[in-house]
């Protein structure tokens, strides 16, 4: 669905990812993972159409992306759950939804799935005429998913999600994605959080200093000795999570 | 006369002045919210709506509604081309070219104005288009009826953009980015169009100020957009620039306080006036009436 090869992408004269492939099957959940400054973020702008690759290809459907303007890709099923959320704090919750929905002419598609949404998200629901800037930062998450969810995407990448929210908030964000990918939704996932980014995954990316540096299926991961001891912290991040 | 029908009086027309920097205002305000530039040609396209409009009357005999409504409409269109040629190469520039950028198309509608045989640089007296009635509200306080169309008209427009900006699909895109392009991106708004619209926007309220402006003062000629431009722009800053309720009351203010100092026999000063709040607001409280107080990084 997604294949992504020997990516390259600058700001001036850093060399941010350096020769990055990655594909992303049809149905599955792939997550990428890596620390603070691995340039997770940078693939999925690239992705996204927000940054160019200076080197590298980005194919999507067996078409290649990589020059079109981000309103076209959003137009064609990827949709990106920015990182930090980024909802627009000036708007409503039913507002932002709506924008989710900006290139969707048809009203009635929209109303259904603004529904969805809602169903999804109980709480969205509760304070649909909120700003959202006053929203919690778990909600504000749940809004940029919702709000992504709106184009009715064929593939959702979402930027660490979990980022400074409690466990119990990260532990039903995670349910969430997981209840969008049975709904099929293909989905990739950017988390710090491995351990749980991992085990809801089909498949998984180690990334680091822009380069991937370990993949392979999610479960072979989560028990290999290199990737515990670098981003599972060993017994320490089974304990956090 | 008592003072409070004095008041009154100059209330009326205080707002009345007041809603005609509103609207001026509000193109600056917006363009501001959306690409953070003070965009110093606005005047000019408030002086090119009032030229519009008179034409369209001693011309084309066109009635006076009608006039505004082209006056709208070619300056949408001028504002829309401005946008592309002159600021958005500019904008991933620094935001001082960009300003020095305005003040250049600024002096350039001046003096294509000036050499425009139809323009000139001599004033033109503007038409008498409706017959003016005063109406007595009460003792002592009356309305004319050119000043209740003044205010009819700017506050139905500013009616209509509240409508535009809240309840319209384009309205809530202009909101988004003027938050976050590249989140807007990511929604599928296309931010030059978007861009393009708000400066439609704002130049066609210029316009339509500028129309009810030279109805007012029976007068059009090519500086006219200077002082009520900086006026404006003072409006703008005291409500809070980018924020577009501020730029209705920071107008309705300054056209107040304008009135005010004029009727208080100080009418040499009343230009000044405007300055000196202008000085005051970035001195005491530079995020204006209604903004956050957070210093912008320049
Ligand atoms: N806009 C930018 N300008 C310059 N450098 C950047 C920019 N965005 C990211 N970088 C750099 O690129 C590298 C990768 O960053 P990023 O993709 O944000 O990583 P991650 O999401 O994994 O934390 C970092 O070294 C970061 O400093
Ligand atoms: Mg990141």
């Amino acid at each position: 669905m997604l294949k992504i090869e020997n990516l390259h992408v600058y700001y001036g004269a850093i060399h941010a990812i350096k020769g990055v492939s990655l594909e992303v099957n049809e149905g599955e959940i792939v997550t990428l993972i890596g620390a603070n400054g691995a340039g997770k973020t940078s693939i999925l702008r690239t992705i996204s159409g927000l940054e160019r690759a200076k080197e590298g290809t980005v194919e999507y459907m067996s078409q290649n992306i990589g020059a079109l303007p981000a309103t076209e890709i959003v137009k064609m099923g990827i949709s990106h759950v920015p990182e930090g959320r980024r909802v627009f704090t000036n708007l409503t919750v039913t507002e932002n939804l709506e924008l989710g929905a900006y290139l969707s002419k048809n009203k009635k598609a929209n109303a259904a799935s603004m529904k969805l949404v809602f169903e999804h998200f109980p709480r969205l629901h509760e304070r649909r005429n909120q700003v959202s800037g006053t929203l919690s930062g778990g909600e504000q998450q749940m809004l940029a998913m919702g709000r992504a969810l709106m184009s009715k995407p064929k593939l959702m990448m979402l930027d660490e999600p979990s980022m400074g929210l409690a466990p119990i908030l990260v532990r039903q964000i995670f349910s969430i994605i997981e209840e969008i990918h049975k709904e099929g939704t293909t989905i990739l996932l950017i988390e710090q959080n491995a351990h749980m980014a991992l085990s809801i995954a089909d498949k998984g990316y180690v990334l680091e200093t822009g380069k991937i540096v370990i993949q392979g299926p999610a479960k072979e991961l989560l028990e290999s000795e290199d990737v515990r001891n670098a981003y599972l912290g060993g017994a320490a991040a089974d304990a956090k999570c | 006369m008592t003072i409070t029908q004095q008041v009154i009086q100059q209330l009326i027309n205080g707002i009345s002045l007041g809603s005609v920097y509103a609207l001026i205002a509000l193109g600056y305000t917006m363009v501001y919210g959306i690409i953070r530039l003070i965009n110093f040609a606005h005047g000019e396209v408030f002086m090119i709506g009032a030229f519009v409009g008179y034409f369209a009357i001693t011309v084309l005999g066109l009635p006076f509604i009608a006039a505004i409504i082209i006056a709208m409409v070619f300056c949408a269109i001028l504002g829309m081309i401005v946008e592309r040629l002159a600021y958005k190469p500019l904008r991933k520039a620094h935001r001082v070219a960009a300003l020095m950028t305005a003040v250049g198309v600024s002096m350039f509608f001046q003096n294509a104005a000036i050499a425009l045989k139809w323009i000139g640089a001599s004033p033109k007296g503007f038409p008498r288009v409706i017959e003016v009635q005063r109406y007595h509200i009460m003792e002592n306080v009356s309305i004319t009826s050119d000043r209740l169309l003044t205010m009819g008209v700017a506050l139905l427009l500013m009616f209509l953009l509240q409508f535009i900006v809240h309840k319209t699909l384009m309205g809530k895109a202009m909101r988004a980015v003027s938050l976050d392009k590249d989140t807007a991106q990511l929604m599928g708004i296309n931010v030059d169009k978007t861009i393009s619209f708000t400066f439609a926007l704002g130049s066609a309220l210029a316009a339509a100020a500028g129309v009810l402006f030279a109805l007012n003062y029976g007068v059009v000629v090519y500086q006219m957009g200077l002082l009520p431009g900086l006026k404006a722009f003072v409006s703008a800053v005291l409500g809070g620039i980018g924020i577009i309720p501020g730029a209705m009351l920071g107008g309705m203010l300054i056209g107040i306080v304008e009135v005010s100092v004029s009727a208080a026999g100080y009418s040499m000063v009343r230009d000044a006036v405007a300055f000196t709040i202008l000085i005051l607001v970035l001195l005491v409280r530079p995020a204006g009436l209604f903004g956050k107080n957070v210093r912008e990084k320049v």
